[in-house]
């Protein structure tokens, strides 16, 4: 994805999802247990500790298939998932972090 | 929390005296070295009964009889390592049949962990695809929280199994105590969308060709009442997926029995006519459904379900409800005519008539549906039934009179072989007044044999049905059809004497194939308190029909 520019991001149809987790060993488990169980394919994960560092937030970049709706119900059903937001591909979170990826 | 003096416990006491303050009074399990602290603490237990399993699985599996029997979260123990991997198979089983379990198991200490420790696997990780949520506690304290939060998990919302992984070091850890938390139980949820409600009323009320579709949510729920009550005010015709067998009585007049695979042909031809399919706590399972595309395909959908991500998930439905079906089915009621449906009715009678169920031999023990038959004949209502996996198991769901929900116990979901005896010791523990048959065949029995010791140590009122075709039935049947009868690894050479076997295991047996009166003997055996095993013979080309083919629609089907 490093060499992605903006627009290819949109076209290839992605999605950035904001995961609010609570932050403990085994919770990254959880998540991406589940995209992997499906073979669908994570194409970049962001995670940081936020506030007191008690709860983390997770961002996923996707690729936006019929199965992604599910895919949200499925991640919001997990115990240490708090919350979860869907973007579309122009979230900046990813595009900012790509100058570390050159 | 409740106050009381001050106690020095270690992380074991905690374990076991949380578990008798969820009410817990039977469980299951086998001991090893990285769970002994906890057995030994639960050996000054006076309340707790701990039924000693002579594998895991079979023990994961009596707790889901309890489970299944009651409702209520049920606890099956084990040690580290190959324990806990013994278990996996019956956890899984309940994750897909939304069963209420909690499985505690052992861990290396803490310090180990990760070290290749002698008995050691990543439990934690291989839980985690098939529990509902699992936790490895890391400190005697964090029981306090961890075990009650087990317990509600569980039972809330759509109900599974929770694991939790405690290490030898924190079972032995030594901490004051002196709050006890509020035992752990189901959340209340919110009140269905009342706007959902009247749409779906709305359209139950527009249909002109109405079919109710029951799952096993509405077991679980406790809402078969209610959605017996919805059928007979809108006049549904009401089919059941094999998990909700018994939720409606199967000679009630609207019923229609299973649908699916195996269902009666004037059911899954009802099912293709319909205008409008109202599925309850039911997910739409492929042996449901058939091929997606070809079921209901004239239907709208209204599908009423407590997990949101079943709505949408196979059949995108017109009107998605989430939420607990009794409460929906409770609102859902007063909101819906009194119809008559005449003609609906009519056509369904015809379907019937044309294309019932056909069931040779129902009158003669010595066939499959004969011998269904007979044990039914014996037992009353109040009779628990279990199965394991296979051609019996079809047999069973096709021809069973059932009538109460929880008389029928099976493994839907994972189609887990060897579920069925320690299921059916699980649900006699639990409700030590009834009979409870299972229903096995040869190739099922042999996956956990063993446990017929533990049916015998414990005295469990436990009848084995033994339908012996030597064979592995649905897989000979399938290479029959559909494999141009290339019969291979599904017929067995060598076979055991099961009765001797029984007997051997301090179980008491009879073969109804060397009696002169089946229907005598069945009775006599029935009735008789104790573990049995009743042995009978079935013919090896015997098949359960009708029958789709594998990725075909339902109205497509062959035989019967």
């Amino acid at each position: 994805m490093n060499s992605l520019t903006r627009t290819e991001n949109q076209a290839l149809a992605r999605a950035v999802l904001e995961l609010d987790v609570n932050n403990h060993a085994g919770v990254m488990s959880h998540v991406v247990g589940l995209f992997s169980r499906r073979a669908y394919n994570v194409e970049a994960i962001l995670v940081m500790p936020v506030g007191n560092g008690q709860t983390s937030r997770i961002w996923l970049l996707v690729n936006e298939d019929e199965r992604l709706e599910q895919m949200v119900k499925q991640v919001e059903k997990l115990e240490d998932v708090l919350a979860v937001r869907r973007h579309g591909a122009e979230h900046e979170v990813f595009i900012r972090l790509e100058e570390f990826f050159r | 929390m409740s106050r009381e003096a001050p106690e020095s416990l270690s992380g074991a006491q905690i374990v076991v005296r949380l578990l008798e303050r969820q009410g817990i009074r039977t469980l299951a399990g086998i001991p090893g070295g990285a769970i002994l602290p906890i057995y030994d603490a639960l050996s000054a237990s006076k309340l707790i009964h701990h039924v000693l399993a002579r594998h895991e699985q079979g023990g994961g599996f009596m707790a889901q009889g309890m489970a299944r029997a009651t409702g209520r979260p049920a606890v099956c123990m084990a040690s580290s390592g190959p324990g806990a991997t013994n278990l996996l198979t019956a956890i899984a089983d309940a994750k897909l049949d939304s069963i209420p379990l909690v499985a505690i198991t052992g861990q290396v200490p803490r310090a180990m962990i990760g070290t290749d420790a002698f008995q050691e696997v990543d439990t934690y990780g291989l839980s985690i695809p098939i529990t509902k949520h699992n936790f490895l506690v890391g400190s005697a304290e964090e029981l306090l929280q961890v075990i009650p939060r087990a317990f509600q998990i569980a039972a809330s919302g759509r109900p599974g199994p929770v694991l939790v992984d405690i290490p030898k070091d924190v079972q032995n850890q030594v901490v004051e105590v002196a709050e006890w938390p509020a035992p752990g139980g189901a959340d209340p949820l919110p009140p269905p969308a009342a706007d959902l409600i009247s749409r779906a009323a709305e359209m139950i009320n527009g249909a002109v060709r109405p079919i109710l579709y029951l799952g096993g949510g509405v077991v679980h729920s406790g809402a078969a009442a209610a959605a017996v009550a919805l059928a007979e005010k809108a006049s549904l015709p009401t089919v059941m997926t094999l998990m909700a067998l018994g939720a409606m009585p199967v000679d009630h007049q609207l019923s229609l029995g299973m649908l699916g695979m195996h269902g009666a042909r004037c059911t899954n031809l009802a099912l293709d006519e319909c205008d409008l399919l109202i599925a309850v706590g039911a997910r739409f399972d492929d042996r449901a459904t058939g091929k997606v595309a070809g079921f209901c395909p004239q239907a709208q959908i209204v599908h009423i379900d407590i997990d949101p991500s079943e709505l949408d998930k196979i059949k995108t439905a017109h009107v998605g409800i989430a939420g607990d079906v009794g409460a929906v089915l409770q609102r859902l009621l007063p909101a819906v005519d009194g119809a008559r449906r005449e003609a609906w009715l009519a056509r369904v009678a015809t379907l019937k008539a044309e294309h019932p169920l056909r069931t040779p031999g129902i009158d003669d023990p010595r066939t499959p549906y004969g011998l269904i038959r007979a044990v039914a004949d014996c037992l009353d209502d109040e009779a628990t039934i279990t199965t394991d996996v296979g051609q019996h198991q079809m047999w069973v769901a096709q021809a069973y009179p059932l009538r109460r929900p929880r008389q029928w116990l099976t493994s839907g979901g994972l189609g887990t072989m060897g579920f069925g005896m320690p299921a059916a010791i699980g649900a006699a523990l639990a409700e030590p007044q009834r009979t409870v048959v299972c229903f096995s065949g040869d190739g099922s029995i042999l996956m956990n044999i063993q446990e017929l010791v533990t049916a015998a140590e414990e005295g469990v009122n436990v009848k084995i049905v033994l339908m012996n075709n030597s064979s592995l039935g649905l897989v000979f049947q399938q290479q029959t059809l559909f494999y141009g009868e290339r019969i291979y690894a599904s017929k067995f050479k060598g076979m055991p004497d099961f009765v001797r076997v029984a007997e051997g295991f301090g179980v008491p047996a009879i073969d109804l194939d060397g009696v002169s009166d089946p229907r005598a003997a069945l009775a006599a055996a029935l009735s008789a308190r104790g573990p049995m095993l009743i042995h009978a013979g079935i013919e090896m080309r015997e098949q359960v029909l009708p029958m789709v083919p594998p990725g075909a629609a339902n109205k497509d089907m062959i035989g019967g």
